[in-house]
């Protein structure tokens, strides 16, 4: 080793246990925001450390110099600036889509070692395979998770996509897949195999995020999340450098448990997410077909601040039609002007309220909602006894009392008890079923009145209403 | 098997068991930063985009090494910017809170 790999060596040493520690820090809520600076101090460490490694080594040409501070600037300024504007609502598809790029950077590293060999090289197990498996898994998270961030941001139907045959071409194209790994990795260099590889693995990406529903998006970010991490470590092999391969192995385990974890607080299975065509993410947007029973009692805006108006303990539970409709800031001039009045107003958060697993705590804290008044559902079950009014925004499932019983859908799912309360009103668009695809009798219950509104728009006007009644 | 590639293998796997260690179960509340802070740091890729930079010697390659160095620096300066805010959001409330208590 020269003194320069020594010390290089061990630099990224140290940016490696940044990492660890960072993501270590990241479990608390006091400490995350440490962490994650922690993980950003190795980043640099890094970053300098190859920056000065390229200088001393010297084999970088002008031209490489100039396409590579322009693709970082480029980038930086892309990504920084995405970073900084994009609303809250927007975070999930925004972490997809560098997750994406993440992948592709990986694969380009794959092709790019694999063309420099020159055509008709010999090649050893040792360099094909890590190239093969850093191209198929970079490729197959590149175009997998812009389809997710197309399916959140609404640019791609929500809705799981399936179309006849479409079996059949899963299994050719990973047919198609593992011949260009026989390709690749029995004979000599030829631009053609790792075309195929790549092409293939990107056309697998559609066919396995495609049929997923937009409600599942988010685990499926996840487990692409944890498959970069490993494209990034095989890239680590590829090069030879070992702080990618550290990094790259840290996201792939810390991702898949993480995946694992957001399943189970969704109440879901991998293995059934990815089997895909179930979850139609924006429901509520579906056909006039669900007509509202009869016994279901309307009731309207006016109706609802008048009751707000004269109660003593208000429950706001938001879901992810609260998210969709963008209606947090509506939500949080409702509270301020109950609270104002001295009526006690609080959030129930189920887990996987939002988009995603603690989204809804995010969007909430982006509009000033005090910290205290955020119930986790541990704390909130037992408050609402209590509650005069429980104010249900664009949340279902999480608020089904049929989770209690067995034998359906949402049988064992962790719910808010949002039925012992003295009132419920909930705000729905319409009669339509959650993602689970589940009736939910909370609806039908005598002390609750359905107001049917966009979450945004019925807010506004119950806002409206009460302030009529409170002045 | 070469002495560089056991190695390799060798601190691959270890990362792997150092990964699954260290995400014992954690809070809903934290996992969507959680992912974002995951996902800035497989950034880490950045370095090999300098390290083909570096190689490139033809046009097929330099701009083979313009995406990557591209895509890399998307995820990493967006990961990081983005995780930041959302956990900017938790502990602005608690200190804004002390500032408070502090003026009574």
């Amino acid at each position: 080793m020269s003194a320069l790999q020594t010390v290089s060596s061990l630099i990224y040493l140290i940016s490696a246990v940044c990492y660890v520690l960072g993501v270590h820090m990241m479990r608390s809520p006091k400490t995350a925001r440490h962490g994650n600076g922690l993980s950003a101090v190795g980043m640099f460490l890094a970053v300098i450390t190859i920056i000065v490694t390229i200088i001393v080594e010297g084999t970088i040409d002008s031209v490489g110099w100039i396409v590579l501070i322009l693709g970082l600037a480029l980038g930086i300024l892309y990504g920084v600036v995405k970073a900084r504007k994009v609303p809250m609502t927007d975070v999930p598809q925004l972490v997809s889509l560098f997750n994406a790029v993440g992948g592709g950077a990986a694969a380009v590293i794959g092709i790019f070692d694999y063309l420099l060999k020159g055509d008709g090289a010999a090649l050893s197990l040792a360099f094909s395979l890590p190239v093969f498996l850093d191209v198929v898994i970079g490729g197959i998270t590149f175009s997998g998770s812009l389809i997710a961030t197309g399916k959140l941001s609404g640019k791609v139907p929500g809705k799981p996509i399936t179309f006849p045959g479409a079996r059949l071409l899963n299994i050719i194209v990973v047919i198609a897949i593992l011949v260009s790994a026989w390709f690749m990795m029995a004979s000599t260099t030829n631009v053609w195999y790792v075309i195929l590889a790549l092409a293939m693995s990107l056309i697998f990406g559609l066919l396995m995020t495609l049929p997923i529903g937009g409600a599942d998006m988010p685990v499926v970010v996840s487990l692409l999340n944890a498959f970069t991490g490993l494209a990034v470590a095989f890239a680590g092999f590829v090069i030879n450098n070992q702080v990618l391969i550290i990094a790259g192995a840290l996201v792939g385990a810390a991702g898949t448990i993480l995946t694992l974890q957001m399943a189970d607080a969704m109440n879901r299975s991998v293995a059934n997410i990815l089997a895909g065509g179930f979850g139609t993410g924006d429901s509520d947007t579906s056909s006039a077909a669900d007509a509202v029973p009869v016994d279901v009692k309307e009731t309207s805006a006016d109706d609802i601040g008048l009751q707000l108006a004269y109660a003593h303990n208000v429950m706001i539970v938001p879901g992810y039609g609260l998210a969709a409709a963008q209606a947090q800031h509506e939500v949080a001039e409702l509270a301020k002007v109950l609270t104002d009045k001295g009526i006690n107003v609080d959030y129930a958060i189920h887990p996987v309220a939002g988009r995603m697993p603690g989204h809804m705590n995010v969007l909430l804290a982006d509009v000033n909602v005090p910290y205290e008044q955020m119930k986790q559902l541990d704390e909130a079950n037992p408050m609402f006894e209590n509650t005069d009014v429980s104010l249900v925004i664009g949340a279902n499932d999480v608020t089904n009392p049929l989770a209690r019983e067995s034998g359906n859908e949402i049988s064992g799912m962790p719910i808010l008890d949002v039925d012992k309360s003295k009132s419920v009103v909930v705000i729905k668009r319409s009669m339509s079923t959650g993602y689970a695809g589940v009736q939910n009798p909370l609806f039908s219950m005598d002390n609750t009145q359905m107001f049917f509104s966009d979450a945004k728009k019925g807010l506004q006007d119950i806002v409206a209403a009460t302030k009529q009644y409170l002045e | 098997m070469s002495e560089e590639l056991f190695t390799n293998l060798a601190i691959f796997v270890l990362s792997l068991l150092v990964g699954f260690e260290v995400m014992s179960k954690i809070p809903a509340t934290l996992q969507t930063p959680m992912m974002s802070g995951a996902n800035a740091i497989h950034g880490v890729v950045v370095v090999g985009a300098f390290v083909i930079a570096a190689e490139a010697n033809s046009w097929p390659f330099y701009i083979l090494a313009f995406l990557g160095a591209f895509f890399a620096a998307v995820n990493v300066a967006g990961g990081y910017t983005v995780t930041d805010r959302m956990l900017g959001m938790f502990d602005r409330k608690p200190a804004a809170k002390q500032e408070e208590a502090d003026h009574k």
